[in-house]
């Protein structure tokens, strides 16, 4: 088995389990995780792209090597949003959850 | 056969301006801080419409994308940027939604006297900028992956502006539609990631040219679908939706609605009729427009059964997006006037509903302060205290329903008859049915409005008839565009020829 292969399977697996652990689990900081570990699978795809899309002599090409760091960026990004989010929930609600959210003000109904 | 080399056209930098003045508007914004942030934003308002109304000036008068290369290198080793006629046509949707917002913010997001600076406020007047750049990003954007990054800008300035209250179920809703967002996201980026393995670009003209029908291609597609669908909140990945959107202040509701979920859908819009044309097959669009009218149903169902004025809105915000994906079936396949009709209806659609929508959840806001809360059952009698609100309330009522002269009835009607017309009978019911179910909420709310006599205690607040004319404005366009010739919407044509679709 290639090396390329080989990661290109890893990478396949860590993209199966984030999107089965964001599936099935309900609490966000447990979403976030599998979401991080979804792009984790997808950064590990580019570098797989990049190792087999490299010239001759060539340890791989530069282009998706590039995306994958902006592509870090913005998950860093997400993540630390939803992670802030989350806290001033925690803080406001006692806790980290999206079930029971008190309704709003005014409201009559439970939606 | 040699691939084609991008090229800049003559006023192709007007492109990087309508990035660049968002972008540095919101970093003023936020450097100078304060009631100067406000102030930014009002200043650049004209500056942003007139650039809006300057590219689609040209690309009607070229008949042909405006294109700018940056920094002069030209894909798949640089990145391009190109504006169409769908492109310019949704800036100028942006511009205009963007500043009755503005207008109509000021004073819900005045910063308080005595105080040099007040949190919400000033994220008001950034997030707007950002989201004013973002949209400008998508719509400008030629590579899946600069793409990308326009679309994460445009939801990480819409999740804030959801909570700016900072109360527990607006920061619930905010988490939700961020969760989905981030799901969304990584399957984009996966789908993307399949095509530079594929292919070995990800700009949109050159993918055009070597996206082949094989597993890769299907398997990209449906991947990057499926994430925009998730921002786009079509049925059944919605769930977000309502909440967010209700739950935002006013001002914010209607960027969020009007514009926001737009974004996603003009992506999926460039996937299947700019990226892969050939791939789109029966079924698949069929599949989309399924779902498409599975939101028009469950969305006006459930908005039947809303008891609050704002919540009753967002979930007509859930069925119209159905509309929107009606188009696919219709517009593909067949080349010929039926797919003209049908791609005009479907960006029609798009941009009246922005106009009517951003209008109602203007109006449902300047009602919920009017009354200090926005329980329909509670709403009796309101037209005689606000005319003017309740009138653009149903004003863009109206265009939901497609009655005419509304920008909706053209819209749903260039839709009916492109489906009449390629014989997909099953759509025409969709849409007529939808417009009854529209008319059956809308009456809901209106029947009380204009007839109910109770005395309110305590009366209504008064508003201010500036806010309520910004409301009758944006009613008032959404009400034209359907006045307007039909052959004033070629605009949305142009550029589509050169992407391998022949109109």
């Amino acid at each position: 088995m290639s090396e390329t292969t080989l990661f290109g399977l890893g990478a396949s697996a860590l993209v199966g389990l984030g999107l089965y652990g964001f599936v099935i689990h309900p609490e966000p900081l447990r979403k976030l995780l599998a979401f991080n570990l979804l792009v984790s699978g997808v950064f590990l795809l580019f570098g797989v792209i990049a190792r087999r899309g490299a010239a001759v002599g060539m340890g791989g090409d530069p282009i998706p090597q590039a995306l994958v760091i902006t592509g870090i960026v913005v998950a860093f990004a997400g993540s630390a949003l939803a992670v802030g989010l989350l806290l001033r929930l925690g803080q406001k609600t006692g806790r980290a959850t999206l079930r029971d959210v008190p309704s709003p003000p005014g409201d009559g109904t439970t939606s | 056969m040699p691939e084609p080399v991008a090229v800049s056209t003559p006023g192709g930098a007007l492109l990087v301006w309508a990035l660049m003045f968002p972008a540095a508007g919101a970093l003023f914004a936020l450097a100078l801080g304060g009631r100067h942030a406000e102030r930014v934003v009002l200043a650049l308002m004209p500056v942003g419409l007139g650039l809006a109304v300057a590219i689609a000036a040209r690309v009607l008068r070229a008949d042909a994308a405006l294109v700018y290369v940056v920094g002069g290198w030209a894909p798949p080793l640089g990145i391009a940027l190109r504006a169409d006629g769908l492109s310019a046509a949704m800036m100028i949707t942006t511009a205009v939604v963007i500043c009755a917002t503005g207008l109509f913010a000021r004073a819900e997001f005045q910063t308080p006297q005595g105080l040099p600076e007040a949190r919400a406020p000033l994220a008001f007047w950034a997030l707007l900028l950002g989201l004013w750049g973002a949209l400008n990003a998508v719509l400008v954007g030629d590579d899946l992956f600069n793409l990308f990054v326009a679309l994460e800008l445009l939801t990480f300035a819409a999740v804030p502006l959801v909570c700016l209250d900072g109360r527990a179920d607006t920061l619930a809703a905010a988490l939700r539609y961020l969760l989905f967002a981030l799901l969304g996201s990584a399957l984009y980026l996966l789908g993307a990631a399949l095509l530079f393995g594929a292919y070995g670009t990800l700009d949109i003209v050159l993918l055009s040219d070597r996206v082949r029908a094989e597993p890769a291609a299907w398997t990209a597609g449906t991947l990057i679908t499926v994430g925009l669908l998730a921002k786009s909140a079509l049925f059944p990945l919605h769930l977000w939706l309502p909440p967010a959107h209700a739950g935002a202040p006013a001002p914010a509701s209607a960027v969020l609605s009007a514009l926001v979920v737009k974004g996603a859908f003009i992506l999926i819009v460039r996937l299947w009729f700019d990226v892969m044309p050939g791939l789109l097959t029966n079924a698949a669009a069929q599949v989309l427009a399924a779902l498409g009218a599975a939101a028009i149903v469950f969305g006006s169902v459930l908005a039947l059964r809303q008891a609050r004025l704002k919540m009753l809105v967002a979930y007509s915000t859930v069925a119209q997006i159905g509309y929107l994906f009606l188009m696919f079936p219709l517009a593909a396949g067949s080349a010929g006037p039926a797919s003209l009709g049908a791609w005009t209806g479907g960006l029609l659609q798009a941009i009246s509903h922005a106009c009517a929508k951003a209008a109602m959840f203007m109006a449902a806001g300047l009602i919920a302060q009017a009354l200090g809360h926005d329980r329909i059952a509670g709403l009796g009698g309101i037209a005689r205290a606000l005319p003017v609100t309740v009138f653009a309330f149903g004003l863009g009522g109206l265009s939901l329903m497609g009655l005419p002269p509304s920008g909706g009835f053209v819209a749903k009607w260039l839709l009916l008859s492109a489906a009449i017309d390629t014989g997909q009978w099953w759509w025409a019911l969709v849409i007529v049915a939808g417009g009854l179910l529209t008319g059956a909420y809308l009456f809901r709310v209106l029947t009380p409005a204009l007839t109910g006599g109770e005395a309110f205690l305590p009366p209504p607040a008064p508003v201010a008839r500036s806010r309520e004319a910004v409301v009758l404005a944006l009613a008032l366009i959404s009400m034209l565009l359907g006045l307007l010739p039909l052959a004033s919407f070629g605009l949305v044509q142009v550029g589509r020829a050169d992407m391998g679709v022949t109109p």
